[in-house]
């Protein structure tokens, strides 16, 4: 078949080659990035999705090195590290795992800067995989990035597709600030389209990925395709459903959701965290505070149950917002 | 003048002083503050910075004015900032238990028992990357080797061969604990052991057995051959926190420690031995004692900081009022 007649599907790449390729492109530009974290070298297969691999072969195992498993030390080896001008990027195999080292990302690297009255600061990236759907329960799939939005000076950040994985995790690594990169484990391996190379996304940025003049859909990392799905769908009715993919949790786009619900007049926030306490309930007041009068219907949210992440499929699944559970609550706030 | 064991005494002095002021000026409510002595562990800090420059680094403790002063912490700064002023190393928003100061190598001071050692081991790392001969040095105490980053922190330094020195200042108490309460080991050191790491216990009252120890582990360090453990004895003559009771300590093992007091104690060495002249010594205490009375004005008088600064290092970004 010639090229000018292939039908071959067009280029894409799944959010692990993405990450993958913001993190080589990354290290080839400046020689103070340097990746750890468990398992992360190539003979140790380049982690356990395989988003660093090629990594250490291509720089060296100086700059990407495989830790013992040692949470805190493998935080307090970036603080230290980034505090004296390189750029480390840890790895936290999975997002539960950052609850034996928070003393080092809350104590010391959100705050260094602050409390050092700006002497240090601590340009380091954390990269961390979550998110239902595996069968892995517990321990091993919650979404907890209200508590770190919660803490005065780490940034957090959370792509929905594989083009922002990569330009997200490349605005990171050289942000001036600690990141928190939250990877969602299910979608790693779905395919999107490819990013701009060299393309930084920019941090706190929200971005429109559905325009709609009915309801604002807000959300963040894999369940905006949810979103995406959904407001496609009620355009089928001639509901116009505009969709928000926040990019960055903390500090999220203020501007963009009252710039979105301010024409709406109507929002539904959606996160795959548990409801009470969460990201959704500070937007929710944000948006009150700024539209109250405005508003055609109190905001809503859609969130996981409030339960720890069950094991059993059915459970798993019930627990997870689903694509109803959003379509219910924009037609809830249409009422 | 200009022998190693009088610069020792010289950052002893230093921190006795310091140490006896700071605890009548905040016991004058002159300045609010909490406050940890160090009177008593002075030897440990002066006898370990006399081994590093200024781009050797040091991550200490809460308890922490006397490494701080040992490491060449300018006094008017770290007076200001534990008077919480604008003046201060951080202006005044760190305080006594986050006093940075780069200029001199104080990377990070933290209120967290344990998390020197871990971030110690980040600020050596990156030194051996960029393949320069800097070591890093990691304060805490004996209570700080019961928690989980003392060990993950000797085992990652030591796989690493990291240029680390691990300096355990074993005060014989945890807060109001003593050391046989909390420590199922006989030594600190003895751990090093299951680190395959040099470890070696001291007299941390004496100042030229902390000093020879540490230029072992400084040379070792900078030689790439990783990081040591040194546990230094020693006593802190005013509890854990100022105004302490010390009801929990046995009685009259504080008036023996304090009977044993290294300053006095080295300074008296440094006379027998010819290091020094009485005259020399009384001269370089006057001049000190005359320093902080410079120090203590500076800080009392310094500007508060502006409210402003609640916006301010939060980020890069100056946040939005």
């Amino acid at each position: 078949m010639s090229t000018a007649t292939s039908t071959a599907k067009p280029n894409t790449l799944n959010t692990v080659q993405a990450v993958n390729m913001a993190l080589d492109e990354a290290m080839g530009l400046d020689p103070n990035v340097i990746v750890l974290g468990e398992d992360v070298a190539d003979e140790q297969e380049g982690g356990i999705a395989g988003v660093t691999k090629g990594l250490s072969t291509k720089y060296g195992k100086s700059r990407v090195r495989s830790t013992p498993i040692s949470e805190q030390a493998i935080i307090g080896a970036a603080i230290g590290a980034a505090i004296v001008g390189m750029r480390p990027v840890a790895e936290i195999m999975l997002m539960n795992f950052t609850t034996v080292c928070m003393d080092m990302i809350v104590n010391h690297a959100a705050k260094l800067r602050f409390m050092s009255g700006g002497q240090t600061h601590v340009p380091l990236t954390i990269r961390t995989m979550t998110g239902a759907g595996f069968g892995t329960g517990g321990q091993h799939s919650d979404y907890l990035e209200a508590w770190f939005a919660h803490t005065a000076g780490i940034k957090v950040v959370a792509p929905s597709c594989p083009a922002d994985a990569y330009g997200l995790m490349l605005s990171c690594v050289f942000d001036d600030d600690p990141c928190l990169f939250i990877e969602n484990m299910p979608a790693y391996w779905a395919p999107g389209a490819p990013p701009e190379k060299g393309v930084r996304i920019p941090l706190g940025k929200a971005n429109i990925v559905r325009s709609g003049g009915d309801v604002t859909v807000i959300g963040y990392s894999r369940i905006v395709s949810d979103c995406i799905a959904v407001a496609d769908k009620l355009a089928k009715e001639k509901i116009g459903v505009e969709v928000l993919d926040l990019r960055t949790v903390s500090p999220f786009d203020e501007e963009a959701i009252l710039n979105s619900v301010g024409k709406t007049r109507r929002a539904v926030i959606v996160h795959e965290a548990v409801t009470p306490f969460g990201v959704g309930a500070e937007i929710a007041t944000r948006i009150n505070k700024a539209l109250f009068g405005k508003l055609a219907a109190p905001v809503e949210r859609v969130g996981a149950s409030y339960c720890p992440v069950p094991f059993s499929k059915p459970l798993e699944t019930a627990f997870v917002p689903s694509q109803a559970q959003i379509e219910a609550a924009v037609r809830t706030v249409l009422k | 003048m200009k022998s190693v064991y009088v610069d020792i005494y010289r950052r002893m002095t230093l921190i006795k002083q310091n140490d006896e002021r700071f605890r009548a000026v905040i016991k004058l409510g002159r300045i609010i503050s909490p406050y940890y002595p160090v009177r008593g562990q002075e030897a440990i800090p002066a006898a370990v910075s006399a081994n590093l420059t200024n781009d050797d680094y040091i991550c200490t403790i809460y308890r922490g004015v006397h490494d701080m002063l040992a490491k060449g912490v300018p006094m008017r700064a770290l007076w200001a900032e534990i008077a919480g002023k604008a003046t201060g190393t951080c202006k005044g928003k760190g305080g006594p238990m986050h006093v940075t100061h780069p200029a001199t190598g104080v990377m990070v001071t933290t209120g967290i028992v344990g998390s020197s050692m871990p971030i110690a081991n980040g600020l050596a790392l990156a030194a051996q990357i960029r393949g320069e001969k800097r070591v890093a040095v990691a304060y805490f105490g004996d209570g700080a080797s019961n928690i989980g980053a003392f060990h993950e922190s000797l085992n990652m330094a030591s796989l690493w061969k990291l240029p680390v020195l691990f300096v355990c200042q074993n005060n014989g108490y945890g807060e109001h604990t003593r050391y046989e309460l909390a420590t199922s080991a006989a030594k600190i050191s003895d751990r090093a052991a299951g680190y395959q790491m040099a470890g070696v216990t001291v007299d941390g009252n004496d100042p030229l057995a902390v000093y020879a120890a540490a230029k072992e582990a400084v040379e070792r360090a900078r030689s790439g051959g990783g990081p040591t453990l040194i546990e230094a004895r020693t006593f802190r003559f005013f509890g854990h926190l100022l105004g302490d009771a010390d009801n929990y300590m046995k009685k009259g093992e504080k008036e023996a420690a304090m009977a044993n007091d290294p300053v006095p104690k080295f300074r008296a060495w440094l006379i027998a031995n010819g290091h020094a002249t009485e005259a020399d010594l009384a001269a370089m205490e006057a001049g000190i004692e005359k320093e902080i009375d410079a120090a203590v004005e500076f800080a009392l008088s310094s500007p508060n900081p502006d409210v402003a600064e609640l916006r301010r290092d939060v980020f890069a970004h100056e946040l939005s009022a």
